[in-house]
């Protein structure tokens, strides 16, 4: 079998909801939401190479490199501000980020 | 022989951002925390400068950066609203961080470094520069809800904006990737040339683009982060959150809906429509329950988003002028009013509910005048600014043909009424509840101005429509 841009394109959607469906579904740990933003951007970045590959396009791939660089930055602060969280309520839970109603 | 150098003139305010930023930062490090009022001083300057900067730049269309870069009336329009936002933002949080346990310099540093990414996302003209622009600001803006790193509120705030900011960036991102996988370009105009006709994969795009985008502007359904991060945010930060970021958002909204789908407007319309009803309503209700002063301003950011969004449903010339004269009124406003909650302190502690403010016009009259006049301007009450702000989109709105919208968005502004006429009350027939601490002079001052553009905007308002005007034009 041939495998052609729509297979790429279900396999990132895919990978897209999985992602999405992490973040609302999950009821334990922050750090399970941190890797499901790291499933959705690896879907986009699956999105953009097969694309640019397809289409001869390279800037998919350059976008693909920035989105990378700027994944990394997001998990960095995302740890740091889940290590400030920690030190204050000592928990990590879901369920247990309510010092607000909302 | 073509020059090598890009245009570095058309992006010399946001240069002068990313350089002042760096030396703050090294001016920080080798100061320490002591240096926290006078970095603060210093990046006030900067975002002046920046914004004198782009006021300077001349007054036509610059594409720098092979298209990456767009610098029209448009984007300087936005631009000095934002900066304006931003620098007086950090005007309102001298007395803050004059409190020796929040005297942190890194504060300034990233409003500054929000600020860059701000001004990239005003500007930015293709899909690529509006992440990055959007990442910039989104980043620092993670950080500086968290400043106050010893609150549970603060750190909370700033946790619940990263997951939801996070997974906001991504659902835009997946909409960028089909948008460009379905138009084969990422440049806006390349967009607009290829998309005329709407079919199945960029409408996909447009709906997690647009998704994206509204969390940003915190409009309905995305809105569920704003009121919990207005409340835990330290309130100078709060300010600026409502502010400039909402700005750069809205002009970045605006510009993807008319410079890159101009052909498929019936697609993105319906979406707009839907977005800014149900916000205007849900900031109408929500509010209405609410006894902390920030959450109620942060259903009544909420709200004003869904008006100022009317304004792009009707996808025309003038709606967008009335966009653009919206979220300048609304950004004077909104400054205006976290002065009077930046100045509810008692015995040196801040206090939050809307019952704090009861019989205010004995104790601070004047304090009293102006909040009460800011409120009737956010109700929409003639002749104050905020009524012709929302005058302007909902025109608009009728001439687009969008009755149904206009009519909604009348009520929903009529029922919203009702708790900013609540805290008039509360403020002048109650009885008076203790004073306030002393206001200082730097707050004073913005609630001044702020107070007075809202009176008396109607006396004069030709400069703002034909400058908001002149920027409508530049996109169509």
């Amino acid at each position: 079998m041939e495998i052609g841009l729509s297979h790429y394109l279900t396999l990132a959607a895919i990978l897209f909801t999985l992602g999405t469906l992490g973040i609302f579904l999950n009821r334990k740990n922050v750090i399970v939401i941190l890797m499901s933003v790291e499933l959705i951007l690896l879907a986009v970045n699956i999105n953009l190479v097969s694309f640019s590959a397809f289409q001869g396009i390279i800037v998919g791939q350059i976008f693909a490199l920035l989105v990378l660089t700027v994944a990394a930055a997001e998990a960095a602060i995302g740890l740091a501000i889940l290590v400030v969280f920690y030190r204050n309520r000592g928990s990590i839970a879901v369920e247990d980020i309510n010092a607000m109603k909302g | 022989m073509p020059s090598v150098l890009p245009p570095l003139g058309a992006v010399l305010p946001e240069l002068l951002l990313a350089v002042s930023a760096i030396l703050l930062v090294l001016i920080g490090a080798i100061q320490g925390e002591k240096s926290a009022n006078l970095i603060n001083g210093l990046a006030i300057a900067a975002l002046v400068a920046a914004g004198v900067l782009v006021l300077l730049q001349p007054g036509t269309t610059v594409v720098a950066f092979h298209g990456s870069m767009l610098v029209d009336p448009f984007a300087r329009f936005m631009k000095v609203i934002a900066l304006l936002g931003a620098a007086a933002s950090l005007v309102m949080s001298v007395d803050w961080l004059s409190r020796a346990q929040q005297a942190r310099f890194e504060y300034a540093v990233l409003v500054v470094l929000a600020s860059l990414g701000i001004c990239i996302l005003i500007s930015a003209g293709d899909l690529i520069a509006l992440y990055l622009g959007l990442e910039l600001m989104s980043l620092s803006l993670y950080v500086v809800a968290a400043i106050n790193r010893d609150s549970v509120r603060s750190t909370e705030a700033g946790l619940k904006y990263f997951v939801l900011g996070a997974l906001s960036s991504g659902m835009l991102l997946y909409g960028a990737s089909l948008l460009y996988g379905f138009t084969g370009s990422v440049n806006f105009a390349e967009i607009a040339k290829v998309a005329t006709q709407p079919s199945l994969g960029l409408i996909f795009g447009i709906v997690f683009l647009f998704a994206g985008l509204c969390f940003k502007v915190s409009a309905v359904p995305f809105h569920m982060w704003t009121p919990d991060v207005y409340e835990g945010a330290p309130t100078p930060v709060t300010a600026f959150f409502a502010t400039a970021p909402k700005v750069a958002a809205m002009a970045v909204f605006v510009r993807v809906a008319i410079e890159a789908l101009p052909n498929v407007t019936h697609s993105w319309q319906q979406i707009v429509t839907f977005v800014s009803i149900a916000s205007m309503v849900l900031g109408s209700f929500a509010a209405i329950g609410q006894r902390n002063i920030k959450r109620l301003l942060a259903y009544s950011s909420i709200g004003h988003m869904g008006f100022a969004l009317v304004g792009l449903a009707a996808g025309t010339q003038e709606g967008v002028r009335g966009v653009l004269m919206y979220m300048a009124i609304y950004v004077v406003m909104t400054l205006g009013s976290f002065t009077c909650v930046l100045a509810m302190r008692r015995d040196g502690r801040a206090v939050e509910t809307v019952d704090d403010l009861a019989g205010l016009s004995r104790t601070r009259p004047l304090m009293a005048l102006l909040l009460g006049a800011l409120m009737f301007s956010l109700a929409g009450i003639p002749p104050l600014a905020g009524f012709l702000a929302k005058y302007y989109v909902f025109v608009a709105a009728i001439q687009a043909g969008l009755y149904a919208l206009a009519v909604i968005g009348v009520v929903a502004s009529v029922i919203g009424a009702y708790y900013y006429l609540r805290v008039v009350k509360i403020m002048y027939f109650d009885e008076p509840a203790e004073a306030f601490d002393g206001m200082p002079g730097e707050l004073k001052a913005v609630l001044g101005l702020s107070g007075l553009f809202t009176i008396f905007y109607f006396v004069y308002p030709a400069p703002l429509i034909e400058a908001a005007g002149a920027a409508a034009r530049a996109l169509f």
